[in-house]
């Protein structure tokens, strides 16, 4: 049963603790509950922007839930993550309620922003989450300072920043990277670079994009370590996430992976005719889909059995429905929210 | 207490007062530190602070500056240096989609506490790509302060409320005068954003400028006195947002008559602001339409003749005085 702000009780699709040993039967069964829950999440939001009641633009994760759930996992209290605007799943996966990221996209005072971002701007600070930003690349930056900070301010936390492979071709990123690979000589930044390679930038393959496919090898230029991981198979990016956030939390400098993985989704949700790519590729791509993949593990190993599994689905279906109907009775922001939050400080609100 | 220093000094010493008090401030930007600063506004504080307070970063405007968005949204108070202002334009999604958003958008749940500095404005011959007046640009966009100083007083007071403000502070320093000097109060001398100074009283005719133009206003204000025995008043409106109405508004309802100035372009101009505010608040106070002197609508010329056309000159702030008077121009 939800509770009053939207929350379910029993959860928050929270991120594990410290030093999660990710490949227990029974972590997997909880990550792959999340990953269900992200996929029906992503549906609702589709079927709610196409009856018109979340506005703006909406970028959803669909195909691409391992690469999120297995990196947050070995997120730590106290770490940072940053990311673009495909965003919903990063939230959720660091606390935020279903409602209150639902209640965001409609544009409700009890959204996660106070619906003064929307689908593109999820922030919830208090859990790590330094935002959503909406310019490709604009974040990546921002999140080496953030990087800086943790270690000028003598913690030993980390910052996950999460980019597209479109976002491979900005300047923001190279000279991003150039100022990681610098302030890592003297062990002042912490940052793990997870590329999101799902293989379009809006429209736009990776091929079309660049003459130098291999995206990881980018760091290269910048003295930044890398590897490159399967992002459609959650034990394989748990691994690598466990490992190389580690990595950089005792090393003090950058390190990047490169997430291969899919959109199955298209890349917004009024983007319906997708001309740039096949159905035979995304029917390629689906048997591959990241969450059958623990599925079948899992019924393999006999840790679920096919009633547990439905009854997973069904029970994030009645969660998804509670978000959705907790942003339709939650009022809009008052008119007085126009004008706070320009400035920080006394009398300029 | 006061003693006389250069506008340059006078910044530095706002940064050290700010760097002494607070671990949390830290300086950026291209061969500031070993090299000790193009313009020498940071020579010193390389050796006094080290590598980790004092960053001598690569040619990455955006890079650098995003991420300073990032540390002032971690709790630290950077103060970039833009080499000049003209390179800030690469900096500029940095600095407007982030810097001045990222509070709004993230519905209160981030500060921005970031300071971006250097010479602003031109009248040194550098041209085209290196001459250019931002206030209107950065002063369009809610989110961030904009400021100008002219006196050294001004550059170290308003340079520490700067650091202080929890807000992205566009800090656009008067270039070509930072060899200028000025008395300097000791100590915590933070002038606050938002009140304009009476450079000059006078009750005849009111001259409107900001950094620069401001000793080009005073300069015009002697030759109006000398020459034409009027008595003009100058304000010096430090800061652009906020903006002081309340003190233009003021000196119109005494003198009747106003001269905006502005070495940038004229069109969506801070003139052009000025000329607004006074004709919804002041309107019926006014006894002739008010002036505007700007620079040419062309991109700086480099001949120093050329240069010295595209500026406004004393000659015609003083004329667009007589105008406002109804007095023969010179």
């Amino acid at each position: 049963m939800p509770a009053k702000d939207g929350r379910s009780e029993n959860g928050d699709v929270g991120a594990r603790g410290e030093g999660a040993v990710a490949t227990t039967p029974e972590n997997l069964a909880e990550l792959y509950q999340k990953m269900v829950l992200i996929r029906a999440f992503e549906d609702a939001c589709q079927r709610a922007f196409r009856q018109g009641k979340i506005g703006g633009y909406l970028h959803v994760y669909t195909g691409e839930e391992a690469v999120a759930t297995g990196f947050l996992d070995a997120y730590r209290e106290g770490d940072r993550v940053i990311t673009a605007y495909r965003d919903h799943p990063h939230a959720l996966l660091l606390g935020a309620s279903p409602g209150e990221v639902m209640a965001e996209l409609y544009g409700k005072r009890t959204g996660l922003v106070k619906g003064k971002g929307g689908s593109m701007h999820l922030f919830d600070v208090k859990r790590g989450l330094m935002g959503g930003y909406g310019i490709v690349g604009g974040h990546i930056p921002v999140g080496v300072g953030l990087a800086y900070a943790l270690k000028y301010q003598n913690t030993d936390h980390i910052v996950q920043l999460f980019l597209g492979d479109g976002a491979i071709n900005q300047g923001a990123f190279h000279e991003a990277a150039n100022l990681a690979g610098l302030w890592g000589k003297d062990e002042m930044c912490p940052c793990l670079f997870i590329i999101e390679n799902n293989q379009y930038g809006m429209g736009t393959s990776v091929e079309r994009a660049t003459a130098m496919t291999d995206l990881a090898a980018k760091f290269d230029s910048y003295a930044i370590e890398h590897e490159k991981v399967d992002g459609m198979d959650l034990l394989a990016v748990l691994e690598c996430a466990h490992r190389a956030a580690e990595r950089v939390r005792e090393s003090g400098r950058p390190y990047a992976v490169e997430a291969i993985t899919y959109r199955i989704a298209p890349h917004g949700a009024a983007d319906f005719l997708e001309k740039y790519r096949t159905k035979e590729e995304v029917e390629k791509w689906r048997e591959r889909d990241p969450i059958g993949m623990v599925e079948k593990r899992l019924l393999d190993s006999g840790d679920l059995d096919e009633e547990r599994i439905e009854e997973i689905k069904q029970e994030a279906k009645r969660e998804v429905e509670e978000a959705v109907r907790f942003a339709e009775e939650s009022e809009e922001p008052p008119a007085e929210e126009l004008y706070t939050d320009v400035y920080a400080g006394e009398g300029e609100e | 207490m006061a003693e006389t220093k250069t506008y340059r000094e006078a910044l530095r010493e706002a940064m050290v007062h700010e760097m002494d008090r607070d671990e949390s401030v830290i300086l950026m930007g291209e061969d500031i530190g070993v090299y000790g600063g193009t313009h020498l506004i940071t020579d010193g504080l390389y050796d006094k602070y080290g590598p980790r307070r004092v960053i001598d970063t690569p040619i990455s405007e955006n890079g650098f500056t995003g991420a300073a968005v990032g540390m002032a949204m971690m709790g630290m108070r950077p103060v970039v240096e833009m080499m000049t202002w003209n390179f800030s334009f690469l900096a500029a999604d940095q600095i407007i989609q982030n810097a001045a958003k990222v509070r709004y958008f993230s519905g209160g749940q981030v500060k921005v506490p970031l300071v971006i500095r250097g010479p602003n404005g031109g009248g040194v011959q550098l041209s085209a790509q290196h001459t250019h007046s931002l206030e209107s640009f950065y002063g369009h966009f809610p989110g961030l302060k904009v400021v100008a100083p002219v006196t050294p007083n001004d550059a170290k007071g308003m340079m520490l409320t700067a650091i202080r403000d929890d807000n992205c502070v566009i800090f656009l320093e008067a270039g070509a005068l930072y060899g200028t000097k000025g008395e300097v109060e000791e100590g915590d001398n933070a002038v606050p954003f938002g009140k304009a100074r009476i450079a000059r009283e006078g009750s005849d005719v009111t001259l409107i400028a900001y950094g620069r133009q401001v000793n080009l206003c005073l300069r015009a204000a002697e030759t109006l006195e000398e020459e034409d025995g009027v008595d003009a008043e100058v304000i010096d409106l430090r800061s652009l947002r906020p903006f002081d109405e309340d003190a233009i508004v003021e000196s119109v309802k005494k003198t009747h008559r106003a001269v905006a100035v502005e070495e940038q372009w004229r069109w969506f101009g801070v003139a052009s602001e000025v000329a607004a505010i006074i004709q919804e608040k002041a309107f019926d106070y006014l006894d002739a339409p008010v002036e505007r002197v700007s620079g040419a609508e062309t991109p700086a010329p480099y001949a120093r003749n050329l240069e010295l056309l595209a500026f406004p000159s004393e000659k015609e702030v003083a004329n667009a005085a007589r105008r406002a008077l109804y007095m023969e121009e010179k």
